[in-house]
């Protein structure tokens, strides 16, 4: 993992006492609440609808248990003992004052963390694939190059009033857990044919009331030119990108607006000076960076307890299906812990959680923690052997729930019952659905459903196989359904189904679909989207609406 | 009288030889007469003034808003293009933007009367390692391959 070295923990340290000042300017009236904005924003700290929120970035998703437990004390010192993890790998305290917001920042930099750039119109904290440097599918970790982007990016002088907030993810495994494809800026690493690193390079996706899959401008750049053509890219939209209307202010709609050619081009005619003024010191702190990364070292011990509670326990074999993910040393599992228990709140963790989570993580993890995007927690490195231990452990926690992938592993933005900007509640529709679905979940298998309180889509619903967008309809919370959507490298919006449904009717509703995919598909092997992709959307619309053209059970109010 | 802010504090504005409109500068073709500032939209591409560095020792962008950030790009851009005349930033900048604005390459930044009361001068004093204690400057420093 990286370390901090001296420039990061002072700079880390002068950010902090720079932001208690900018505090007081506020408290003793200097500095206007318009004037304060930006910069509350740069220190991830907004106001919500009941208090100021805290997001505190953990950078492409990694953590240790050090830092984990500190995020527990915080919880407990500042907040009400929990915190919520969110898609975008942070985690944010929902009941912070804004006087001990310092105090907290200062908190997090005694273990290296930091709540830069969460929030406002700059590069926010760069996400990354949660099974980094440990998934069996991938062909680099792609966390140096996050780590190299989090520091080039990080206070960027030119880069800190953008027209709009800009993101940006990498993923070093073909196989997209990063969601790429749906970020302003998404990085594929690629190998090409004499072995070099490099990048494919999309611009311009995103979710939100305008969702687009992002547009590759670039097949192949070489890695040693990504912070020049990074660069390039953030001019070009930083000059051009509309001022004018907020909700055209993403890159999406300049790239859009101008065409993906005449962008390549802007882009392309900016890289060469840019590229100049990299005079290797980045090639130098990248070599520094992947050197941090270097992978554990592996236990090597036979794997019988697996392989007996594998053979004796239905229950382990349920968990170890759905929770655990292939690790590139074949003795090694990836251990994911679902913070999605039926009728929980997807993403939130308790104190006491978190320090089981960082006690598991010391004793049989290597130490290493990952926030998923999906809102649960990883254990990347276990060998077999204590995978049993582990899940003991979890289950008497109320951690052990075996749903990774499948029905009620639900994204869901915090809603109304946290959001200033949402229309309609959220967490509450998560978990009806999921103690709704968990007697056929395990029969329906992968099935990713994703709900936002609201357009911004802070919930993925556009790219989830079954997408829910609750709205308001004159007073009433009005829930849309979207179908086929995908969030990974064969990413694709999802079809809007119909009229919506009001919360109560939606619960039913989501469950024909699941029965129907049932009934449609072809065998067990074919999934949800699979048999979607196949059999198009009329079967799964007259699940929702019935064979009558005019759907009696929705309401349209 | 408008406040300037360099790194040595507040001090009136010590400019004489006046301002020049982009679009009139424009009609010029070039053969513009040494001498005053050139005043230039923040939405200009750097490019469309190569032609005037040699004849423009100032160069003068607007924030007409502390939150839109095109003229960092644009000074940076234009330092990228080759200008070493003055640049100088103007309009609504935050002390907690000065060192964004000389990290992409104005020199200095003037502010109207009511911010500089606001927003007194000891708020806008840099530290004195500006320039080398930013992850930008060691990304970007020479490499030892």
């Amino acid at each position: 993992m990286y370390r901090y070295n001296d420039f990061d923990r002072s700079y880390v340290r002068d950010r902090v006492e720079q932001f208690r000042k900018q505090v007081e300017r506020r408290i003793d009236g200097t500095l206007s609440e318009e004037e304060f904005k930006p910069f509350r924003l740069m220190n991830g700290l907004y106001l919500q609808l009941h208090a100021y929120m805290l997001r505190v970035a953990i950078p492409y998703g990694t953590l240790d248990s050090r830092q984990m437990r500190q995020l527990a004390y915080i919880a407990d010192r500042w907040d009400k003992g929990y915190g919520h993890f969110t898609t975008r790998q942070n985690i944010q305290f929902n009941w912070p004052k804004l006087r001990d917001v310092p105090d907290i920042l200062e908190a997090l930099a005694d273990v290296e963390m930091h709540a830069i750039q969460t929030s406002g119109n700059c590069v926010r904290n760069v996400t990354s694939d949660h099974f980094a440097g440990a998934s069996a599918d991938e062909i680099n970790d792609p966390r140096p190059v996050a780590e190299l982007i989090r520091q080039w990016s990080t206070d960027h002088p030119e880069f800190a009033f953008l027209p709009r907030k800009f993101k940006i993810a990498v993923t070093g495994s073909p196989v997209d857990r990063a969601v790429t494809r749906a970020h302003d800026i998404g990085l594929r690493m690629v190998r090409d044919d004499d072995g070099n690193d490099g990048f494919e390079v999309i611009v311009g996706g995103g979710l939100g009331r305008t969702p687009v899959i992002g547009t590759v401008i670039r097949d192949f750049l070489p890695e040693a030119d990504l912070l020049p053509y990074l660069e390039a890219i953030l001019q070009v939209y930083n000059a051009i990108g509309r001022r004018d209307n907020k909700y055209k202010a993403r890159i999406k709609i300049t790239v859009r607006e101008t065409g993906v050619e005449a962008f390549r081009t802007l882009v392309e005619d900016r890289f060469p000076v840019l590229r100049r003024v990299f005079e290797g010191g980045d090639r130098d702190f990248a070599r520094q960076i992947r050197a941090a990364f270097a992978e554990p070292e592996y236990a090597d011990a036979p794997t019988s307890p697996f392989d007996a509670a594998m053979d004796n326990d239905p229950a382990f074999r349920a968990f170890a299906r759905t929770n655990l993910h292939p690790h590139k040393n074949p003795d090694y599992g990836i251990v994911t812990i679902s913070l999605k228990a039926h009728g929980a709140t997807p993403g939130d963790a308790t104190s006491d959680q978190m320090r089981l989570i960082a006690d598991l993580a010391e004793a049989f993890g290597h130490d290493e923690i990952r926030i998923s995007h999906e809102q649960n927690i990883v254990l990347p490195h276990v060998h077999k052997k204590d995978i049993p231990a582990i899940r003991a452990a979890l289950s008497e926690a109320g951690l052990g729930t075996a749903n990774i992938g499948l029905a009620s592993d639900i994204i869901a933005c915090p809603g109304m019952d946290y959001c200033a900007l949402a229309t309609a509640r959220s967490i509450p529709i998560a978990q009806q659905i999921a103690n709704r679905l968990k007697d056929i979940e395990a029969e329906v298998g992968s099935l990713k459903i994703k709900i936002s309180g609201c357009i911004n889509a802070c919930g993925h619903h556009h790219v989830g196989h079954i997408g829910i967008l609750g709205l308001d309809r004159a007073g009433t919370e009005n829930y849309q359904v979207t179908l086929g959507g995908d969030a990974t490298e064969s990413a694709r919006l999802g079809d809007r189904a119909g009229p919506g449904f009001s919360a109560d009717e939606l619960i039913p509703a989501i469950e024909r679909l699941a029965r129907r995919y049932i009934e449609v598909r072809e065998d067990e092997g074919e999934s949800f989207i699979e048999t979607y992709l196949r059999a198009g959307k009329e079967p799964f619309r007259t699940a929702l609406y019935g064979e009558a053209p005019r759907p009696a059970a929705a309401s349209r109010s | 009288m408008n406040t300037i802010v360099t790194d040595d504090g507040f001090r009136d504005d010590d400019w004489t030889l006046g301002f020049r409109n982009w679009e009139n500068a424009e009609q010029v073709d070039g053969d513009l007469p040494e001498g005053p500032a050139l005043d230039v939209p923040n939405s200009i591409a750097g490019e469309d003034l190569v032609d005037f560095f040699a004849s423009a020792p100032m160069i003068r962008v607007p924030f007409p808003s502390h939150v839109d950030g095109r003229g960092f790009t644009l000074a940076r851009r234009l330092r990228l293009l080759g200008y070493r005349g003055r640049l100088r930033a103007r309009g609504h900048v935050l002390p907690d933007q000065y060192l964004m604005a000389r990290r992409c390459g104005f020199d200095e930044v003037e502010i109207d009367r009511d911010l500089a009361l606001r927003q007194p001068e000891e708020l806008w004093r840099p530290c004195d390692s500006w320039r080398t204690r930013n992850y930008q400057a060691r990304l970007r420093a020479s490499g030892s391959a």
